[in-house]
């Protein structure tokens, strides 16, 4: 239970998808200019993310990590399909979102109404597939873990758009330099949003590190979990050698 | 410029200058920025855009006859995915410290909108000639703005370029710190780059005043 809330709230404010690693920038711009669609897209963001993580986690398991195929066979062991992620990722993302699309409209055409322009667009949201991607770096544990990332992500992500929608309906009011006026503007603004979000970082863990610190230590667990599959795979040879000799 | 018209050339100057893909389209911003803390990892990031957007626009350019409209952006997804498939490949095998650092922006150039956008706004409808010199084009414009932010970040944040320290030693207290110079941390952590980014759109949009958006 503990370790579902920390991953929930690092995952809104600490490792947050558009202040800490800029994931779906493009329509985070695009579509901050007022808040009701603004609503719109965050609450698509949330849902897709909430079925295509723990969706992609599982191909993850079961297909894609180097000795994930063991389930067929024990001469399946040595298959490593982990450079064909990208790939499945994105395929499983493209066709979920068709799904979804497809589902909404038919069950709720009330929702439709509201998400229906964004749902397309979700398909090529960089937050979406980076969502999947880090679920993987990451390597969460679970799928219960998978789907608490994916849709606190996703809220993490609808917080951001929210609350630069809501800056940008009211510093038309302001009186901004001509060339700032517009992208330039919501630059600096987002930046200094994220120098604030920065403060978030010490609230779970008490440690200050800075995200570069955060992205080495998933780099030398990923090592260390190599070294250990390698441990592994060796004790199991071993032990498959012994059952031999038996 | 024998070789090319005007109107080819054209394709490749416009996105460098005043239709430049990130400060003025507003594409491809989501796995640019994290990247930039070094000047090293915003150049080969830059080089991989440019391979996978030159080679993917020609290849969609090659096929847009034969693709049924309605499943277009999975067929340009699946040609992303397949060129950055390769570029991942090869650099986790020809220098894997820098795949590292990068690590899931790879992945992310596949879903990088500027890819998708001159995938639909340029490839589709003009021939593989044209298309190659678009998608050349907007990667320089792109890697323009990446190679000038991971510039000032690095340079500012940690006195060195390239891993290189060029402003003298911040221990030995040499160079430029000897007179009591101090490295900006600041521009190392992410939002920095934002900042950059608004700086640079504020400096192109004083010189060309017709940029300016209505408020």
């Amino acid at each position: 239970m503990l370790e579902h809330l920390e991953l929930f709230f690092r995952s809104i404010f600490i490792d947050n998808m558009v202040f800490a690693v800029f994931l779906g920038m493009c329509s985070y711009l695009a579509v901050s200019k007022r808040v009701t669609t603004a609503v719109g897209l965050g609450a698509a963001v949330i849902f897709v993310l909430g079925v295509t993580v723990p969706l992609n986690w599982l191909l993850d398991k079961y297909l894609l990590q180097d000795g994930a195929l063991v389930w067929l066979g024990p001469e399946y062991a040595d298959y490593d399909l982990s450079f064909l992620s990208f790939i499945l990722f994105i395929a499983t993302i493209a066709t979920m979102v068709q799904l979804v699309e497809i589902v909404v409209e038919k069950f709720s055409p009330s929702l439709y109404n509201s998400l229906g322009i964004f749902l397309p667009l979700i398909a090529v949201n960089c937050a979406i597939l980076g969502g999947s991607l880090f679920m993987q770096a990451r390597e969460i544990p679970n799928i219960g873990l998978a789907l608490n990332y994916g849709i606190s992500s996703g809220i993490g992500w609808f917080l951001a758009i929210l609350a630069i929608a809501a800056i940008r309906e009211k510093i038309r009011y302001s009186n901004v330099p001509a060339p700032l006026r517009g992208l330039g503007i919501t630059f600096i603004i987002t930046g200094l949003m994220g120098i604030g979000f920065q403060s978030f970082g010490g609230m779970l863990t008490g440690d200050n590190d800075p995200p570069e610190e955060i992205q080495n230590t998933t780099v030398e667990t990923k090592e260390e979990k190599e070294l250990k599959k390698e441990i592994e795979a060796k004790k199991e040879t071993i032990s498959y050698n012994e059952a031999i000799n038996k | 410029m024998a070789l090319l018209s005007k109107k080819d050339a054209n394709l490749i100057k416009d996105p460098l200058g005043d239709n430049n893909p990130i400060t003025i389209q507003v594409l491809g911003i989501c796995s640019a920025l994290a990247i930039t803390a070094e000047l090293k990892a915003s150049v080969v990031m830059a080089i991989s855009v440019l391979f996978v957007m030159g080679v993917g626009n020609v290849v969609i350019s090659l096929i847009r006859n034969i693709i049924p409209s309605k499943i277009r952006i999975i067929v340009q997804l699946v040609v992303v995915a397949a060129l950055v498939i390769i570029v991942d490949q090869v650099l986790k095998a020809f220098a894997y410290d820098l795949s590292k650092t990068l690590s899931v922006f790879i992945g992310l150039i596949i879903t990088n909108c500027i890819i998708m956008g001159r995938f639909e706004a340029f490839a589709l409808g003009n021939g593989p000639r044209r298309a190659f010199l678009d998608g050349i084009g907007n990667a320089l414009g792109y890697g323009v703005i990446l190679v000038i932010v991971g510039f000032f970040r690095e340079l500012l944040g940690s006195g060195t370029l390239f891993g290189i320290k060029v402003l003298g030693d911040p221990i030995a207290k040499t160079g430029l710190y000897a007179i009591g110079y101090e490295n900006n941390g600041f521009m190392i952590i992410p939002p920095a780059a934002l900042i950059v980014v608004g700086i640079i759109i504020w400096v192109q949009r004083s010189r060309n005043r017709a940029l300016i958006e209505e408020a």
